[in-house]
Parts: C-alpha cells; structure tokens; sequence
C-alpha cells in the first residue's frame, strides 16, 4: 500500500484548470519531487492534499484512508505536514513557541485542564518543552528560542518552519519550494538538511521546485508537471534528458 | 473606606470580568467581538428575572447567568464564527443590538425600556473582587497553556494553524463561550449592583467601552487588560469634578495613547516575577551607565 496516492486529481478556479487529472503515488521513505514552471499547479496539488482546496474531481488516499476534500487540520493530524512558499511562521510567537503549538501529540491535557494547573499539564508541558528544545537544537535555533520569529533572517524562517513542521511528527513532509529566495549556497546547505531529516526521522518527503538543478542530487523520483499535467517522470537523469521537459522549461526551439 | 470608593472598587471588577473574556477573545485570539454588552445584557436579564421572580438565591441565579450566556455564543457562533475578521466583528454588534430590541420588547418578562427596578443589592466588594481574581487566574492559566498557544496560533495565521493540526474553529467556539460566561456574570453582578437595570444600559456604548479598554490596555497582554479597567472605571470617576469635561479627557487620553502607542500601553508585557526581574535590570544597567 503506498503511503500516498492521488488519483486523478482536477482543480478548476473557474474557466481555469489548475490541475488536470494529477495522479501519482508515494512508497513510505521515499524523496520525492514536482518541479514545473512557475504556475503549473504545484501548489495547488500540495493545497488539494492538504484539504486547503476541495478537489473538483478526483481521489486522494492516506495510508489507505481517504481524505479527499476533508478539514486541513484533520490531515495534519493524521501525519501531513507542510511548509509554505511564502514562509507563515507565527510571527509574533517566539521561536520555540512555534514549534511547541505544533507539537501535539505530546500533549493531550483537555480544554479543562487549561483553566487549571493540574500535575498532569504539568508532566505534558514539561515533556512539550524539552521536545521543542531538541528539535531547535537539531535546526541550530536553540540560542534564539526566546526571540520573536519575526525578527529571525529569511534563512533561519525557513528552518523554523521546517522544524514546526517536524514537530508534528508527521509520516509525509510537503515542502512548497524550500530554496525560494535562497542563494546558490544557502540552497546547498538547504538540500544538505533536508537529506538529513529524511534519513533520521523516517520520513517520506514530497517537495516541490521550479528549479531543477536543485532537485536533481536529492530525489529518487521527479514529477514534471506544466498546465496541471504530468509532462514526464522517472529518476532525475531521464527527466533531465527529456525532450517534452526541456520544452516546457526552455520553450521550443525557432525554426 | 467610604461607601463611594468601594462603588468604584465594585465596578473596576465588574468591568474587569468583562474585559478578561474580550481580551482573551480579541486580544488573544483575534476575534473583534463589538457586541460584548449583549452578553452582559443576557447574563444581567438571566439573573435578575430569577432573582427577582423566581427568588432563586442569588449566587446560583448569576451562574445561570453565565450559563445561558455562555449558551447564546454557541447559537451565535455556530453561524457566525466561520466569517472572516470584519464580518464577524459585524455580526457581533448586530447581536447585541437584536438582544436589546428584544429585552425592549419582551415587556412581561423584562419591563420593557422602563427596566426592571428594585433588584436586591448583594454583590459585594468581596464578592466581585473574589470573582475578579479567580477570573483571571482562570484566563491566565488558559493563556498560558497549549489551548492558549492554539488560539494565539490562529490569530496569527489561521491557515497555518490548520496544517499544524489546529482545530480553529473549535478554538474560537471555546475562547466566544469563555468570553460570554465572563460578560454574563458581569452583567449579572452589575445587576445587582446598581439594583436597577434597563435595555440603554447595554447599548453599543457599553460594548465600545469594554473593547476600548483591551485596545488601551494592550491587546495581547492580560496585565493591560486589568491596568486599563482599573484606570478607564475610575478616571471618569475621579475627574467628576471637572463636570462636562471629563469624557473628553477620557477620550484624549485614548486617542493620545493610540497614537503613541498602537499596541496598547502594555504591548505583550505580563507582570510576572521573571519580567519584573528583567525590566529592574534593564533599569539597573541603564542608570549605572551614566
């Protein structure tokens, strides 16, 4: 059973379909990735997983379940977790509050027991701090737990955000296009990293570029996408040599 | 201690409790609840018909009260909290309006716009502080646990709060419920604090005074929120002397601290003993630099 699978997956905002019957399927641990030109879908594919948008057709299977079309923070507490392009931190949290809000399967004190200091909450949010501290020490923020997450640099955000995804413990990271707005560097780095909590939190990865060259050392498997269709896939070398990507990304050639 | 101060001593908590539930729901939250007066007009209405009519004892009446407000946000809310910012802020001053036409109307039950008089007098300087207190403490702990954080999370982003697993709209159901058990017993205990109630006393006016006291005090700090029912109940009170005028320093003085200070006097800062810690040092450091 794969862990996710999306079968034919379509999505009209109007006369425009963002994606055109999208299916695909992800084995538990893999790395994987959709890379297309700016505006091809890929967000809206990560939207429709997420519940954030219901599908206009089409099914999408979790662990088996389905949870086409259902509330986005039900998916997340079934073990989806994501980041966003456009980073949306908790701003004016502190930097281990970010994390700590998200992890919530280490506390379970009920509504009631938030109006009162019992030894149980007590036990919780003791186990809540100690859990968001190691997690900001494996992403180097543990020194600027206290400030605020607005005040962190763009690079640091995108970490935190990856780190309060992590809190999750989800089975599937989304990430919407890590290395936006990073240098060629940063971007390294960045790949680096998240090879890193791939391999020691057993996760299964889904992650959406529109860069090539920076998928193209990292995932075992490449979706291309453009206009909401799958244009190619295979391993990064077949869909480097591909005839139809190297159209859809460079345009055809003048005669 | 004259029997003029303790009134205003009275009125701070019973402002207070009001206040405690906004500042949680608008300040912590980021739900503008312009209504706040409908609440304290059901909690009031709720309590002293059973008093009055029923003679059910007093303490058990005011928390029917906040029963039956706290019951009114889940009917309220059920429609009216899936709206976005602006229209929700709407949809709240409408409610309050709708319960003052009917409190206006039900002339049997409410005695109509002449009100309801003689309503025995119990709510005490105890009663209401001790309320006060175990108020806060109640909110504070809230605040601070991983139900607070989950409110604080969706008022800062929502949708980000939904893919960390955060059910927003239960949140906002139980910080609404929260907020109109804390308006009814206020209402309730203003109630039988005066001894005279009637459908003006819980017009948009109120509302705007208990929201205004959020924004004064800073809205993400529940220190703010008790410094500011302390100062806005009693200025209007101790400026009496000066007649016509006081309101409009009281304005002034809201408007002067809007504009130098848009988060409040108090921003987020919360008076605990590590904070105060803090601020003593900052003190310490800055004047032995000279």
């Amino acid at each position: 059973m794969s862990l996710l699978e999306i079968r034919t997956l379509t999505k009209d905002f109007g006369g425009v379909r963002a994606v055109d019957h999208f299916s695909h399927q992800l084995e538990k641990g893999g790395l994987y990735a959709i890379i297309g030109p700016n505006g091809a879908g890929k967000t809206t594919i990560f939207n429709l997983v997420t519940g954030i948008y219901k599908p206009t057709e089409g099914q999408i299977f979790f662990n088996g379940d389905e949870i086409t079309g259902q509330d986005t923070y039900k998916i997340a507490q079934k073990g989806i977790a994501r980041t966003f392009q456009n980073i949306r931190l908790f701003s004016d949290f502190s930097v281990r509050d970010n994390v700590r809000t998200a992890c919530h399967r280490y506390a379970t004190y009920s509504v009631w027991e938030g109006l009162f200091p019992t030894p149980r909450r007590a036990r919780e949010e003791k186990e809540l701090a100690e859990r968001s501290s190691r997690l900001l020490d494996l992403v180097d923020l543990k020194d600027r737990a206290e400030e605020l997450s607005k005040n962190l640099p763009y690079g640091h955000q995108r970490r935190l955000e990856i780190a309060r995804a992590l809190a999750q413990e989800p089975a599937l990271l989304l990430l919407d296009e890590p290395a936006a707005g990073m240098n060629p560097d940063e971007t390294v780095d960045l790949m680096d990293f998240i090879e890193e909590i791939h391999e020691t939190f057993d996760l299964t990865i889904l992650l959406i570029e529109h860069h090539m060259e920076v998928v193209m050392g990292l995932a075992d498997d490449i979706v291309v996408i453009d206009f909401g269709r799958t244009i190619a896939q295979g391993t990064p070398e077949e869909v480097q040599s591909n005839p139809v990507v190297i159209e859809a990304y460079l345009g055809t050639e003048e005669g | 201690m004259s029997q003029y101060y303790v009134g205003i001593l009275i009125l701070i908590c019973i402002n207070l409790l009001a206040v405690l539930g906004l500042s949680l729901m608008t300040g912590f939250t980021g739900l503008f609840n312009f209504g706040q007066a409908g609440f304290l007009a059901v909690g009031a209405y709720t309590a002293t018909i059973l008093t009055t009519q029923y003679s059910v004892p007093f303490l058990l009446a005011l928390a029917a009260g906040m029963v039956v407000s706290a019951l009114t946000s889940f009917v309220i809310g059920y429609p009216t909290l899936r709206l976005k910012g602006d229209y929700f802020a709407i949809a709240t001053l409408g409610f309050a309006e709708v319960v003052r036409l009917l409190v206006e109307n039900l002339e049997k039950l409410t005695g109509g716009s002449r009100g309801i008089p003689r309503i025995p007098t119990n709510t005490s300087l105890p009663l209401a502080l001790g309320a006060s207190i175990i108020a806060l403490w109640l909110v504070a702990n809230y605040v601070n646990s991983r139900h607070g954080r989950s409110c604080v999370a969706v008022r800062e982003d929502e949708l980000a709060a939904e893919s960390i697993g955060v059910d927003s709209f239960r949140y906002k159901q139980i910080v609404f419920a929260i907020n109109a058990a804390l308006g009814g017993l206020s209402g309730g205990l203003l109630a039988h604090y005066v001894g005279f109630i009637q459908p003006s006393m819980f017009s948009t006016i109120k509302s705007t005074e208990l929201i205004v006291m959020v924004i004064f005090g800073g809205m993400h700090s529940l220190t703010g929120a008790v410094f500011s029912a302390i100062v806005l109940t009693s200025l209007p009170e101790l400026l009496r002397t000066a007649q016509a005028w006081r309101l409009v320093a009281y304005g002034a003085l809201v408007v002067l601290i809007m504009v130098a200070r848009p988060e409040g006097l108090m921003g987020s800062w919360e008076l605990t003993p590590a904070n105060v810690k803090a601020l003593f040092n900052r003190l310490r450091s800055a004047l032995g630099g000279e």
